[in-house]
């Protein structure tokens, strides 16, 4: 049922896509001829061009540097909106025409989707990939293997450890010791309240951090125990957690305003907001966001559960993945190692997008050792260091996070507004779930 | 009484002015604003002027990849535009003034093609193109745009309606050619329908943004719609950008203003001479 018009244009382009494969045909026989063995991760013999398909700003400055010293593997970069907002979509289509680029940006949440789609390839077996596993942080290794034996699906990029930034100055001025435990935090949270602000902003459309905070309580959404999936947002940590928020809310100590609005800017640049409990990459949006607030910050470890504990949570990140269909998975894991763990690239990748680095040897890099002048001076990314060494390893995503972060903001705006409870809107979330996870075959336990 | 209906239509129509131009006044105020005073300054009314500052900044970032995207948007859209209106004129016009066994079967599938939405193509469009390894070129987003059902629809009317038959058996016994009657005679007649085609063919193109965001890959390709889009999506993490992409959006609709002050004189004066006959 198509328009004549469209058929002849489909003409015209067929017509012109057949010299174009004629073109790229000549090279492409050199190069699988070079690729006896890609399964086992074998180098080529000749020379590799790489796609690359990333958001981060700037990244070409990056991969020039590379390039310029690796004249047999060259890298070519691709770029598009950012995983969620449209390149996700667009992986999962190039892998289905067979067009996939050799690597891909994938946030961490999203990794076991594309797992579970069989679009990843396992970099296991590749000698120089395993060995590199203890130079990230442990937890970040976590991620990319799912905790199984003899697997590794990405290399880890960077990470958003939680901590709390806090007005000092607003704290100081009204003698509000600044909250080490969640008891505390919600008792300042009263003080705040009198002196006119709020204790911060609870985030209703953007799930991650909630994730961020259940991670840190010990909150486990989903489990895979190789043969089915475990979904459960209700767990006693989580529902702790959501209780604890709840309290929150129902007290009107938390405003609500949209995250990443110019409102929720003006909250912060205003001073009615005054803590925010966030990840490393936070301290940018808030030196952005609230200009007028320069040098009144200081960022202190997220509060704890049981006084004393060392827990801390964790809130984005993302992996370097090498696609099921890339020829060359032994240059492309080379290529994502040295993008992840040499020092010129850490530093021009935080330069270019402060990117916070996996590695261990990551958080001393001269940019995140030194203090900030926008937050009095202090040494922010010195707590970011600490607390990223206490991100418990064993938390992982499902393989239908932007289904489930729907679902759950669904009820988490809802619960803003008055109707409901945080724990119903997980449950809602959980349920449906489970549904989309059996609507694509996935397997579930009951 | 008169006058009651006459101030009834004129509020209606005063609020959806106010209603369509606000959200323009609101872009064109930002986009006037430091990042320092965007935050903290009434988002309705003007602070200090930097709009010269937040273009140099935007235009010079990242290689000027702004002024490419636009250069991108222009020849995607106006190109399309272009050759698509011609392409519609003459199919239209075939529909209409020439008879050949299948006419109304062809001029019915045209049609049912205008209700098929442009989203819903992009996706198989991919698949073609990636079987012959097109995908990620100008070609990819530029050939599908060509196609506008909804112009042969509008030229077959128009032609049928302006077009009188008596002229063309004229010309061909003047010993006219069937081409050079189409494009020195009728397609004259024509000019304020290809006008009203061209425009719809351009906002079309300018707004399909699926399109290019699932076929291309390399920046330098991009349409402005999409860059502006990447842009925004990264805002979280990159919150400078927040300011490109509101001066960008300011910048992104200045063609389509000017292609509609523009032509909006041809048209009305192909419409007026037309009703004097």
């Amino acid at each position: 049922m198509r328009p004549p018009m469209r058929s002849l244009s489909i003409l015209l382009t067929s017509a012109l896509a057949v010299t174009l494969a004629a073109c790229s045909s000549g090279s492409d026989d050199s190069t699988d001829e070079a690729t006896g063995g890609a399964a086992s991760c074998a180098p080529a013999s000749g020379n590799v061009e790489l796609t690359y398909t990333t958001w981060i700003p700037g990244i070409e400055d990056v991969v020039k540097l590379w390039n310029d010293k690796n004249p047999n593997i060259q890298v070519k970069v691709q770029t598009g909106p950012n995983g969620n907002g449209g390149t996700y979509a667009n992986f999962f289509n190039q892998l289905k025409a067979g067009n996939a680029p050799d690597l891909g940006h994938i946030e961490y949440d999203a990794l076991p989707s594309f797992r579970v789609q069989d679009g990843l390839t396992n970099l296991a077996s590749c000698s120089e990939v395993t060995a590199a596993k203890d130079q990230f942080v442990d937890w970040t290794w976590g991620q990319v293997t799912f905790g199984e034996e003899n697997s590794v699906y990405g290399i880890p990029q960077d990470t958003g450890p939680m901590a709390l930034f806090y007005r000092k100055d607003l704290f100081e001025k009204n003698n509000i010791p600044v909250p080490t435990t969640w008891e505390e935090y919600a008792a300042a949270a009263e003080k705040v309240k009198t002196a006119g602000g709020y204790i911060t902003n609870f985030s209703q459309s953007d799930i991650s951090q909630f994730a961020g905070l259940s991670w840190q309580a010990g909150g486990r959404w989903f489990s895979n125990d190789g043969s089915k999936w475990t979904v459960n947002f209700q767990d006693d940590n989580t529902k702790k957690v959501a209780d604890y928020w709840q309290d929150l809310i129902s007290k009107k100590l938390v405003s609500s305003v949209p995250p990443w609005t110019t409102e929720w800017d003006n909250a912060y640049n205003k001073g009615n907001a005054w803590t925010w409990v966030s990840a490393v990459w936070g301290a940018n949006s808030i030196m952005s966001g609230a200009p007028d607030t320069s040098g009144k910050w200081a960022v202190a470890p997220m509060p704890q559960w049981t006084a004393g504990g060392t827990s801390a949570g964790n809130w984005g990140g993302s992996s370097t993945a090498v696609f099921k269909s890339s020829k060359h998975p032994y240059e492309a894991a080379k290529f994502a190692l040295w993008l992840n763990t040499s020092e010129e690239a850490l530093t021009a990748l935080n330069k270019a997008a402060q990117l916070y680095p996996a590695t261990k040897a990551g958080a001393t890099l001269p940019a995140l050792t030194e203090g900030v002048e926008f937050y009095g001076g202090q040494k922010i990314y010195e707590v970011f260091a600490t607390a990223s060494t206490q991100v418990a390893a064993d938390f992982a995503w499902g393989p239908t996070m932007t289904d489930t972060y729907a679902s759950a903001s669904d009820g988490f705006k809802a619960v803003v507004s008055g109707t409901g409870t945080l724990n119903d809107a997980l449950k809602t979330a959980q349920e449906k779930t489970v549904a989309t996870l059996k609507s694509q075959s996935i397997p579930v336990a009951e | 009484m008169k006058n009651v209906n006459r101030i009834g239509p004129m509020v209606v129509m005063a609020a959806a002015t106010l209603y369509f131009l606000v959200p323009i006044w609101w872009l064109l105020v930002a986009a006037s604003k430091s990042r320092a005073q965007f935050n903290n300054t009434t988002p309705l009314w003007f602070a200090d002027f930097s709009l010269g500052d937040n273009l140099s900044e935007l235009f010079a970032y990242r290689d000027g990849v702004f002024l490419r995207w636009m250069l991108n948007s222009v020849l995607y859209t106006g190109g399309a535009a272009l050759i698509g209106t011609v392409l519609a004129a003459m199919c239209g016009y075939a529909l209409a003034k020439y008879r050949f066994p299948g006419r109304e079967a062809i001029f019915n599938i045209v049609l049912s093609g205008v209700l098929v939405p442009a989203t819903a193509l992009a996706l198989p469009l991919f698949l073609i193109f990636s079987q012959f390894e097109a995908t990620n070129t100008f070609w990819s987003v530029f050939l599908p745009s060509l196609v506008n059902p909804f112009g042969v629809y509008l030229a077959r009317i128009y032609a049928t309606a302006s077009v009188p038959d008596e002229l063309l058996e004229a010309s061909r016994l003047d010993g006219s050619g069937e081409v050079r009657t189409f494009f020195t005679i009728s397609a004259k007649l024509m000019f304020p329908a290809l006008v009203t085609i061209f425009l719809f063919h351009f906002v079309a193109v300018w707004n399909n943004f699926l399109l290019p965001l699932i076929m291309l890959g390399n920046e330098r390709l991009f349409p402005v719609t999409l860059g502006l889009y990447s842009w925004n999506t990264q805002v979280n993490q990159i919150p400078e950008l927040r300011m490109f992409v509101l001066t960008g959006a300011l910048v992104s609709i200045v063609p389509l203003v000017i292609a509609f002050l523009f032509l909006q004189r041809f048209w009305r004066n192909g419409l007026g001479s037309g009703a004097i006959k």
